[in-house]
Order: C-alpha cells, then sequence, then structure tokens
C-alpha cells in the first residue's frame, strides 16, 4: 500500500490541478491577510470557503482520478499485490496531496504573516484539520461513487449531488424540520442529525473553538449547551474521524467485490 | 499449470462465460484464444487473474485455487488492452514504480533496446503516441520473465518493426518454455504464433485444438476461411435463436483481417 500511495501522491502532485488547487489558497490567504490583517478574521472567513470548497473540490478531484487511473488500476491489479493495498494506496494518495495543497496554501501564508506570534495557532489548526478531514472524507466518497458505477456521466452527477446533499439539502431538510416540529423538544433531534453530516460538524467544530456563538446557528447552540464546549469539540472530532474511516471501510468492501 | 473447471460468469444478466473448462498444461506452447468480440475472451483471461470474479467454478494454478489470493501472480505476466498510464509519469518513473512494486530481478533494458525506446524514457506518458505507450505496455509486461504470459491484444497500434520484434520476441519465450496465452483479431498473427486455438462462441468453447485440425474439420484450405465457417455454421445453429449481436462488425473485423 505504501508504494501505491507513494506514486500516486507523486503522480498528483505534478497535475496541473493540484498546483491551480494551491495556487488558489494561496492567493485567497494572502488576499484576504493583505486587507484584513486581523488572523481571526481571516480564519473565519477561511472557514467558509474550506466548508464549501474542500469537500466540492475533493469530490470532483475523486471522481476525476478514479475514472482518469481505471486502466492503470487494471494494470495494477494483475500484479502481485492486494487488492485493498491499490484501492487505499490511491485513495490516501488522492487524500493527502489535496491536504498538502491545503495546508501549503493557507499555511504559508500565515506563517509569512507572523502566526506564531500570535495566540491563533490552534485556531488555524482547527482550521486546516477540518479541511483535511472533509477532503478525505468526500475524496472517498467520491472514490466509492466511482467504484460503483461504470458509467462516468452516471458517476460524476452523483458525485455532485452528494456534495450538494451534505453542504445545502441537508441543511434546508434539517431547517424544514426543526420549522415545523417546533412545538416539541428538537434539541436531540438537531444534535443527532447534524452528527450524519461532516460538513456541519466540521462548522460546529470550528466555531465552538473559535467560540463564536454569533455564527454558530442552531445546532451548534445546541452543542454548546448540552455538551459544552470541550465535550462539544471532543465528540465532534472523533465522529469526524469515524466519518472519515466509512469510506475507506466502504472502499475496500466494493474494490473486494468487484469486477474489472 | 493453469486448470478452469467449469467457469461461469455473467455481468447483470448478460451470461459471458457458460461453464468453461480448459488445462493449459503445456510449457513451450502459444494458445490463442479467438472468438468475436463479447465472446468472453477478455473475461476469462481477466478471471485467471483474478480481476474478474467468477460466479460459480474454479481456477488453479500450480494445483492451488486462486480464489481470494494474490501471491500466485508472481508467476503471470498481463499485457492488458488498453494502455493508459498516470499521466504525469515519465516512462523511466513509470518503469521503476512497477519493478518497485513487484521486486525481482527484470530485464527492461533489454525489452527498452528491442522496441526502441531509449528516446522515449524521459517523456511524460501523456505525451506519447498510442503505439509507443503499447510498446511502454508490452515493457511493463514482459520484464519479469514470468512462466505465463497473458496478451491481451498485443499488435494493437504496433508499427511494422515493432510487430515483427514482438513476434520474434514470442517465439523466442516460446522455446524458453514459457506458456503463452494470447487473444488477437489478427488471423495472420495466430497463423505464425499459435500451436493450439481455442475458439470461444458465446461463452463456451467451440473448438480447441492445432490449426490443421480447425482447417480440416471444416474442410477449408486457410484459417481465415475456417473460422469463416465456424461463425456460419453457429448462425445456422442459432437461427431460431436471432443473436444478431454476435455477427455484426466484430465478425466482418474477424474476417478482413
Amino acid at each position: 500500500m505504501k508504494k501505491i500511495f507513494q506514486y500516486t501522491l507523486y503522480d498528483l502532485i505534478r497535475s496541473r490541478w493540484t498546483l491551480f488547487y494551491l495556487g488558489f489558497f494561496l492567493l485567497l490567504t494572502t488576499v484576504l491577510l493583505a486587507f484584513s490583517g486581523d488572523i481571526s478574521k481571516v480564519v473565519i472567513s477561511l472557514m467558509n470557503v474550506v466548508l464549501i470548497l474542500c469537500p466540492l473540490i475533493a469530490t470532483m478531484f475523486g471522481v476525476m482520478y478514479a475514472y482518469n487511473s481505471r486502466e492503470f488500476t487494471e494494470l495494477l491489479l494483475a500484479q502481485p499485490i492486494k487488492r485493498t493495498s491499490i484501492f487505499w494506496g490511491q485513495y490516501f494518495g488522492l487524500g493527502v496531496s489535496l491536504s498538502l495543497s491545503l495546508a501549503i496554501g493557507i499555511g504559508g501564508p500565515f506563517l509569512f504573516y507572523g502566526l506564531f506570534a500570535t495566540g491563533e495557532i490552534w485556531n488555524f489548526f482547527i482550521l486546516i484539520a477540518n479541511g483535511v478531514m472533509l477532503s478525505l472524507i468526500f475524496s472517498g466518497l467520491a472514490f466509492l461513487i466511482a467504484l460503483r458505477n461504470e458509467n462516468r456521466i452516471k458517476g460524476f452527477g452523483l458525485a455532485i449531488l452528494t456534495w450538494l446533499f451534505f453542504a445545502v439539502i441537508y441543511d434546508g431538510i434539517m431547517l424544514l424540520l426543526l420549522v415545523f416540529f417546533r412545538e416539541y423538544p428538537l434539541e436531540p433531534l438537531a444534535l443527532s442529525l447534524s452528527l450524519f453530516n461532516p460538513i456541519d460538524l466540521s462548522r460546529i467544530l470550528i466555531l465552538l473553538k473559535l467560540d463564536i456563538s454569533a455564527l454558530m446557528g442552531y445546532t451548534g447552540a445546541v452543542f454548546e449547551k448540552f455538551l459544552g464546549t470541550g465535550l462539544g469539540i471532543t465528540i465532534a472530532f472523533f465522529v469526524l474521524l469515524f466519518w472519515v474511516g466509512l469510506p475507506a471501510l466502504a472502499i475496500r468492501r466494493v474494490a473486494g467485490r468487484k469486477d474489472f | 499449470m493453469i486448470s478452469i473447471h467449469q467457469l461461469h460468469k455473467s455481468y447483470g444478466k448478460l451470461p459471458v462465460l457458460k461453464g468453461i473448462s480448459l488445462e493449459f498444461n503445456a510449457p513451450g506452447s502459444v494458445t490463442a484464444i479467438l472468438g468475436p468480440n463479447g465472446s468472453g475472451k477478455t473475461t476469462l483471461m481477466k478471471s485467471i487473474l483474478g480481476m474478474v470474479l467468477p460466479d460459480q467454478g474454479d481456477i488453479l494454478v500450480e494445483g492451488r485455487s486462486i480464489k481470494g489470493q494474490w501471491a500466485y501472480r508472481h508467476q503471470i505476466d498481463y499485457l492488458p488492452q488498453i494502455a493508459r498510464f498516470p499521466e504525469n509519469l515519465r516512462v523511466r518513473e513509470l518503469i521503476a514504480f512497477l519493478q518497485d512494486l513487484r521486486q525481482g530481478t527484470t530485464r527492461e533494458a533489454e525489452l527498452i533496446r528491442m522496441f526502441g525506446l531509449e528516446e522515449q524514457l524521459d517523456k511524460r506518458l501523456n505525451n506519447l503516441s498510442g503505439g509507443t505507450k503499447q510498446k511502454v505496455n508490452l515493457v511493463l509486461a514482459f520484464m519479469y520473465d514470468s512462466p505465463v504470459l497473458i496478451l491481451d491484444e498485443p499488435t494493437s497500434g504496433l508499427d511494422p518493426i515493432a510487430m515483427l520484434r514482438l513476434k520474434e520476441f514470442i517465439q523466442a519465450e516460446r522455446k524458453r518454455g514459457k506458456l503463452i496465452l494470447i487473444t488477437t483479431h489478427i488471423i495472420h498473427f495466430v497463423e505464425e504464433m499459435a500451436d493450439e486455438i481455442v475458439f470461444l462462441l458465446e461463452g463456451n468453447i467451440y473448438f480447441r485444438g492445432s490449426q490443421e485440425e480447425l482447417k480440416a474439420r471444416f474442410g477449408e484450405t486457410s484459417l481465415e476461411r475456417a473460422i469463416a465457417a465456424i461463425l456460419g455454421a453457429g448462425k445456422t445453429e442459432m437461427n431460431g435463436k436471432a443473436s444478431p449481436s454476435l455477427f455484426n462488425s466484430s465478425t466482418l473485423q474477424l474476417l478482413n483481417s
């Protein structure tokens, strides 16, 4: 698995798209820092970008890479290696290359602006960790979709739909539920529903850490009220980790039974 | 070396292999697996490699079932039908990658010389032409010197010189005692290379034997005509069933090549 991972990473970090992605974050972070100068405000601005963009890019990259490497995967499958090693290697290679673009793209300008001199190091770290986890989760989901669908158009459609569901539709449904059932105590429902959406979890995690109640929204507030900041952060973090493991296990299962 | 017992495979509702049993035991022989498009040639080869998982039946390599195994693939060199590689790697890096992946002695230098790839080694794979990619594919497939060679359409996109080199190479490998399985649509290639022919039709083995036997059985003087006769016979046998998919362009391709 290590070797497949290494070469996937090596192949991907030289792809134009990875460089483009890196360039985008470098530019955005530099511009934000230059215009505001307040690191904690920049972290909040970047949070919104990371929450929407990381899953989207990871999803697109994931399906694209899985479909593009299809024939080469066949060549790998004919080699004396385990199937799981091939697909996990590719998945982690993809996830890590995306994460590197993110970490360098955001981290570089922050370091340049004297991140260590301020007390924001942990907030920054939480932002990056969330971006990395979201990248892993969504590239894994995309990989899974590509594995299950031979038809590329269908695969792309489903992948985009998955992103749209978690980024937009899920919140809409939750809001509707809350409005319809406002007579009832909804906190436990809201709490458990937000656990099933990695983007929501990430948002809550970052906002709890930054302690900005104005931006927290209903679910964030419920999290804080019921679990307190410390426990809320811990739970959100571990559920996110669970979310990272989920596609990896599913990839193993699907890849083990698939015909190539 | 390789024995296949009652292999069944269908993709969804479409049956591709319907109970194939085959033994490949003679080292130093070339077996051509022929059949129209969609007759199950590639599926059969991929089943041997464990890329396609059979619905029923078993495949033994060196007497051991391959179900859930992977180490047996050290015995097999496989040439896939479509040559596509990671776009951003150079040829040299790709070769190094596969060597790294599958430890053991390799003989890529000889193969690179044979196909004249020295100039291309530092080019990125997405800048190579189709024929050159196929040459890279051949180098990757042959560099391990394993006892079994499985070649899926080895001639696609090759120029005449490379084709000649490939034929010489396969002949030499046969002399060295390798078990070689080839699928191709190029009948001249089969005539020149194959010791034995396995003809698949609609997921069954329609014929197995030498070229002479095939010609004798259908009373034809050339292999091309014998194959045409098989497809013609298949047509009359299945008159009632109407199976247009079998006798479309693939048949023509077989006849014209």
